[in-house]
């Protein structure tokens, strides 16, 4: 298949008009500017409308209203503007609404910096906004797994009505790459016919709508939503498993941090030392099952992030105690080189 | 027997929640007759605000998306991009509009994006109890200004219809009234002009209805059609405030 060099940020443009979305709606925010200027260029091609929202507040509830009314849609953002985005995804979530937020991550908190960050992943999994419900959080880890994601994104957002996130670093936005636009699975997916696209005299008023004032529709609601997570869980749960078998220690780290931990693996095999690696791509729903079925050779696990450890709570929930999880980070930019994890690894193990 | 009054099939047969004396009632009818008159009930979409008329969508017989507070016209915009064939509204108050929703109805506005808002200025934020509104009259008292709006403390009400008029996109801006049956039937023909507009593709259209809240207001329905017409009119006169240029 034909490979294309290309900028992460524009990779996600081209996959997102690929899977038929022609609708973006977004405000400038760096490391992510390339998305909205390759969707201004390219989406009016395609027939589709890039539209510069006011804020990143508009942007998000343009979202809903265009996801509201039947179409393929997204939005992408950086850390900040994604803080401003909780409510209008909250929104999203409970009427069930399918659409791609994209969040190329910076360092935090307040306005950061705009170098590469994985410090709003409590943020993306736990549901930023308020009320109980879930984002479905795609971590790729190259231009290649980014492209196959936004891809599906679509796809997954419109089976089971649900918002989902690709939480990529800046690292992913900015680089260039090799990708291939390859023919993702198709699936088949429900008719939107719960959509506001005006009754057309032939049916009954399609509302879209997230207030139940009486108490127990709500919880209804909540029931419902709570089930679809639960299915979610079951069908989309994703992660890498890598040299897991006789080893020593087990990193787990994702997105880019996952390709700095491979490389520290070599080095450690190289002086003898086993290693292996669980990657989530999934965020929500977590990848719980990999950290169970841990071999028993494994002393320790190490939680490798950009960040001051957000993941390895997900990872100490999964493990249960049963071994010990450490945590090695750098935060605001900065990112772990191979010989910081190299060393740590070291020294967890006595070596 | 020949049947001299219809509802308009523009509104359900859900009764409103709205209180005694509140005019949210017949802006909604004004609306939907409006919608039902010019034949786009089928590709009408509202978008209701957070305030009091939230669930406007149980009501009218319509596709409807609940917003969030203040974000109405960017709902709107998303919808009317991906329709724009069809006919789309916003309905909110003041504390939605003029408060917190001051950035998203600005720049609809200035996008000239091609919808109708239904602005109802009660001078008063209902839902939440009879707080103080950007709208809010000098000396008003409300629960968050107890002795009555303070200017200097509070500012002075905000002038919709007027700050909207220097919008350049903005193509056609109207301050109506429902105190009395004359100025309800002049709503009315306001609020078509407003949808008119959007049919033949003008651009943004606003007609800002001066309301009542005897509720918070803590007047008897018929004392706050007066109070309406004696302190609220002088301040905010009605009238056209930009017609981009006339459609048939
Ligand atoms: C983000 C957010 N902030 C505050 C509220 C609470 N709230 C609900 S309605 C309302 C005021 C509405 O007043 P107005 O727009 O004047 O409409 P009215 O109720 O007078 O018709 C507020 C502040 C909310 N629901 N969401």
């Amino acid at each position: 298949m034909e490979k294309v060099l290309m900028k992460g940020n524009e990779a996600i443009g081209a996959a997102a008009i690929k899977a038929g979305c022609r609708y973006f709606f977004g405000y400038p925010i760096t490391p992510q500017n390339e998305v909205p200027e390759y969707m201004a260029k390219e989406l009016p091609k395609h027939g589709g409308v890039f539209l510069q929202a006011e804020s990143e507040v508009a942007a998000i509830n343009m979202v809903y209203g265009a996801a509201g009314a039947g179409a393929r849609v997204m939005t992408s953002s950086s850390s900040p503007g994604l803080a401003l985005k909780q409510e209008g995804l909250t929104y999203i979530a409970a009427c069930e609404l399918p659409c791609l937020v994209v969040n190329v991550v910076r360092g935090g908190p307040g306005l950061g910096g705009i170098q590469p960050a994985q410090s709003d992943y409590y943020q993306a999994t736990r549901g930023g906004g308020n009320g109980d419900y879930k984002l479905i959080v795609l971590a790729p880890a190259s231009l290649q797994e980014l492209t196959d994601m936004v891809q599906e994104a679509f796809d997954l957002a419109d089976y089971y009505r649900n918002p989902v996130m690709v939480l990529a670093d800046g690292m992913i936005g900015q680089m260039m790459e090799p990708v291939a636009f390859g023919e993702i699975p198709q699936w088949t997916l429900p008719e939107k016919n719960w959509a506001t696209t005006g009754t057309d005299g032939d049916r009954a008023p399609n509302v879209i709508n997230s207030l139940f004032l009486a108490p127990e529709e709500l919880e209804a609601l909540n029931i419902r939503l709570q089930a679809k997570y639960q299915t979610i869980k079951a069908n989309e749960t994703r992660c890498e498993i890598y040299q897991l078998e006789d080893a020593e220690i087990v990193f787990t780290a994702y997105g880019t941090t996952a390709r700095i931990v491979k490389n520290a693996i070599k080095i450690l095999k190289a002086e003898g030392i086993k290693a292996g690696l669980i990657r989530p791509m999934t965020l929500w729903p977590f990848p719980e099952a990999a950290y169970q079925a841990l071999p028993k050779t494994v002393k320790c696990i190490l939680s490798v992030e950009m960040s001051c450890g957000q993941m390895v709570d997900d990872v100490r929930l999964a493990v249960e105690s049963k071994v010990p999880v450490a945590f090695y980070g750098r935060s605001g930019g900065m990112i772990p080189t191979v010989d910081d994890i190299v060393a740590e690894a070291k020294q967890l193990l006595g070596r | 027997m020949a049947i001299v009054f219809e509802k308009t099939k523009g509104l359900s047969n859900v009764e409103t929640h709205y209180c005694p004396g509140c005019t949210h009632g017949i802006i909604h009818r004004l609306v939907a007759e409006v919608l039902e008159e010019m034949d786009v009930l089928p590709k009408a979409i509202g978008v209701s605000p957070v305030g009091c008329s939230v669930l406007a969508f149980k009501y009218f017989n319509i596709d409807f998306q609940e917003a969030t507070h203040g974000r109405a016209p960017a709902v709107a915009t998303g919808i009317k991009r991906v329709h724009p064939d069809k006919v789309v509204f916003t309905y909110q108050g003041d504390g939605d509009l003029a408060s917190i929703g001051t950035a998203e109805i600005v720049h609809a506005a200035h996008r000239s994006e091609n919808i109708t808002t239904i602005f109802v200025n009660n001078a008063i934020y209902g839902m939440t109890g009879g707080q103080m509104a950007p709208t809010t009259l000098p000396g008003q008292k409300s629960t968050t200004s107890p002795l009555g709006r303070d200017p200097k403390h509070a500012g002075m009400p905000l002038k919709i219809s007027e700050m909207f008029a220097t919008i350049p996109g903005t193509a056609y801006v109207e301050r109506v009234s429902v105190h009395d049956p004359v100025s309800i039937r002049n709503a009315k023909k306001a609020i078509r002009k407003a949808f008119e507009y959007q049919v033949a593709g003008k651009g943004f259209a606003m007609v800002e209805v001066l309301s009542t809240c005897p509720t918070n207001w803590g007047l008897s329905p018929v004392d706050s059609l007066t109070w309406l017409k004696d302190n609220m009119i002088p301040y905010y006169p009605l009238g056209n405030y930009k017609t981009l240029e006339e459609v048939k």
